[in-house]
């Protein structure tokens, strides 16, 4: 696993304390996982996502990550509906190790855009895993 | 290791070890009415040989083994098992019902799984077949439960009326404190499953039916297939007879998503409703939501066959309570049992032995209706049919049977009361014509 200085971050996303990054473009939002999450899970076998149209509130279980080692819950950051799901993930689930900035999982329509500042800032996310 | 009690030395040392002076001032902390006063109502101590001869008068006291001819299936077949089954089975390294927990030291428990998931996979016509699960009922809950995980919102599951009334009283037991709703759909005037109730159910995660049915009638699983399909719930197909998909399409080909059964015809013998076997299967795109764990073959760094417990990430051990089941062991013995059986006879001996046990019961329902037997339905049965005996008490003949050592059907009153004075007969491969004459015989009488 990598050590903390060797973690990539991305300055212009927003952060959960489960590790999943938001990212807002145009009308929606994208969510992914960080580079922290890939490391710790190791090599990601299976991707397990809703249904376009599913609507979800903050802090919902809308997915699973499938790795060697664990399966882990994915927990939508902001209420919405979901407006597409990334479906390369489920032929190539890998994308999320090589570049887990660059691959999202779900793009959603939130209901309340302005959840987004609510939720930690790069500085925060990197401090949190400092602890 | 050795499951043996301690000696009261080793209490003795211990209680001194932490300072206790006997075991009713270590439990001191239990309150008085909690615990129970007094002795224990245990009976006297027996030797070992009294011990012996009162187990052989209780099995003795049961009309099953050599001494009977048991004429009943009814999810418990009376079929011959091969002494090579035995001879094997008595290597005492297959003699426990767990995977270790480090389970790939155990390279030949993780073959034998794999041989049998394959066997199972084959005889059902699915794509893969777990390790097993406790019995056809216990089977049959997982089945519905999954179909409810792959359903995500849905709610609510059909099963047939015609499924095992054991089958339907533990899928109760299993959906109902976790908030589901069973719909029971009726048996049609064909005895088979009626669908019709189908159309004004919505949010269905699945229907199950079993064939052959309770009654011993081959269902139309591709129609029923095709019309639960098209009510957009997961179509689940048990059965407590394997054996027939020796002769009849199994349910891969009928378009089951999930197979799911008792295994107990395949070498197991009826020892008072046990051990039992729960064959499960499904289709490979509902892999990820199938209970229990599952043996794959692999190749190790040096290229290698090997087996590995795999998907064991969505087990119980590792995923608590999210898990997909909380069975994450199997019917071990059993397993093995039954891919030895289905390994002895072969694709073409299982074939010849469901026709033998379908010949024979089409003799024994020629011949019960030669004597004023009516067998109900003109549905296509295997080997189990329901019988009535119009105008006449079978009663008194059943009796004079059973105590000539011939157990002549199973009345069917106390699972539904409608067919009550009918009789469930399965006749398998281990009747022979003079003891179906015989029953014909004394019905004549």
């Amino acid at each position: 696993m990598k050590a903390f200085s060797e973690l990539i971050f991305r300055e212009d996303l927003r952060y959960t304390e489960d590790h999943e990054w938001v990212s807002s473009a145009a009308e929606h939002l994208q969510v992914g996982v960080s580079d922290y999450a890939q490391d710790q899970m190791g090599d990601i076998v299976f991707v397990e996502l809703p249904d376009e149209g599913a609507v979800f509130a903050k802090g919902d279980q809308f997915g699973t990550l499938e790795s060697v080692k664990a399966v882990s819950e994915l927990y939508l950051p902001i209420g919405g509906e979901i407006i597409a799901v990334n479906t390369a993930l489920s032929d190539s689930p890998e994308l999320i190790n090589a570049d887990p900035y660059g691959t999202w999982l779900v793009r959603i329509k939130p209901t309340d855009p302005g959840e987004i500042e609510k939720l930690l800032t790069v500085d925060a996310y990197r401090q949190m895993l400092q602890g | 290791m050795r499951y043996l009690p301690h000696t009261d030395e080793e209490i003795a040392a211990m209680l001194a070890m932490i300072g206790r002076s006997s075991l009713d001032e270590l439990f001191c902390s239990i309150p008085d009415d909690c615990r129970y006063q007094g002795e224990m109502p245990l009976p006297e101590v027996l030797s070992e040989w009294q011990l012996e001869e009162h187990f052989t008068d209780l099995g003795q006291a049961m009309a099953v083994g050599d001494r009977h001819k048991v004429l009943i299936g009814a999810g418990s077949a009376h079929h011959f098992i091969p002494e090579s089954i035995r001879a094997l089975l008595s290597r005492s390294e297959f003699l426990t019902a767990y995977t270790p927990y480090q389970p790939e030291i155990a390279q030949g428990t993780l073959q034998g799984i794999y041989e049998y998931q394959t066997l199972t996979a084959r005889l059902l016509g699915m794509d893969v077949a777990n390790a097993s699960m406790y019995d056809g009922a216990s089977a049959l809950a997982e089945a519905l439960l999954m179909a409810l995980r792959i359903g995500r919102k849905k709610t609510r599951v059909a099963v047939a009326g015609s499924i095992h009334p054991h089958y339907r009283q533990v899928v109760r037991t299993y959906l109902g404190p976790a908030g589901y709703e069973v719909v029971e759909l009726p048996v049609g005037p064909d005895g088979r499953c009626d669908l019709s109730a189908l159309g004004a159910l919505t949010e269905l995660a699945a229907v199950a039916v079993q064939s052959p049915n309770f009654f011993g009638v081959i269902e139309d699983l591709e129609l029923l297939g095709q019309q639960i399909h098209q009510s957009g719930a997961l179509f689940i197909v048990s059965f407590s007879e394997p054996l027939a998909f020796g002769l009849l399409k199994n349910p891969g080909e009928c378009g089951a998503d999930i197979a799911c059964g008792e295994g107990q015809s395949f070498g197991m013998p009826r020892s008072f409703g046990g051990a039992a076997l729960g064959m499960f299967a499904c289709r490979e795109q509902f892999v990820r939501n199938m209970p229990g764990r599952l043996v794959g073959e692999t190749l190790d760094r040096e290229g290698r066959r090997g087996f590995v417990l795999t998907l064991a990430t969505r087990e119980q051990h590792i995923r608590r309570e999210k898990a997909t089941s909380n069975i994450c062991s199997n019917q071990g013995i059993c397993a093995l049992t039954a891919a030895m059986y289905m390994a002895s006879l072969g694709g073409s001996g299982l074939r010849r032995l469901a026709r033998l046990n379908y010949d024979k019961a089409r003799y024994c329902q020629d011949r019960l209706g030669q004597v004023g037997g009516k067998t109900l339905w003109n549905s296509p049965v295997f080997n189990e049919f329901v019988i009535e005996f119009p105008g006449r008490d079978f009663r008194p003949a059943r009796q004079r049977l059973l105590a000539a050592g011939i157990v002549a059907g199973l009345e069917l009153g106390r699972f539904y009361p409608e067919h009550a004075g009918r009789y469930l007969f399965g006749i398998t491969e281990t009747v022979d014509r003079a003891v179906i004459d015989r029953v014909a015989e004394e019905v004549e009488k």
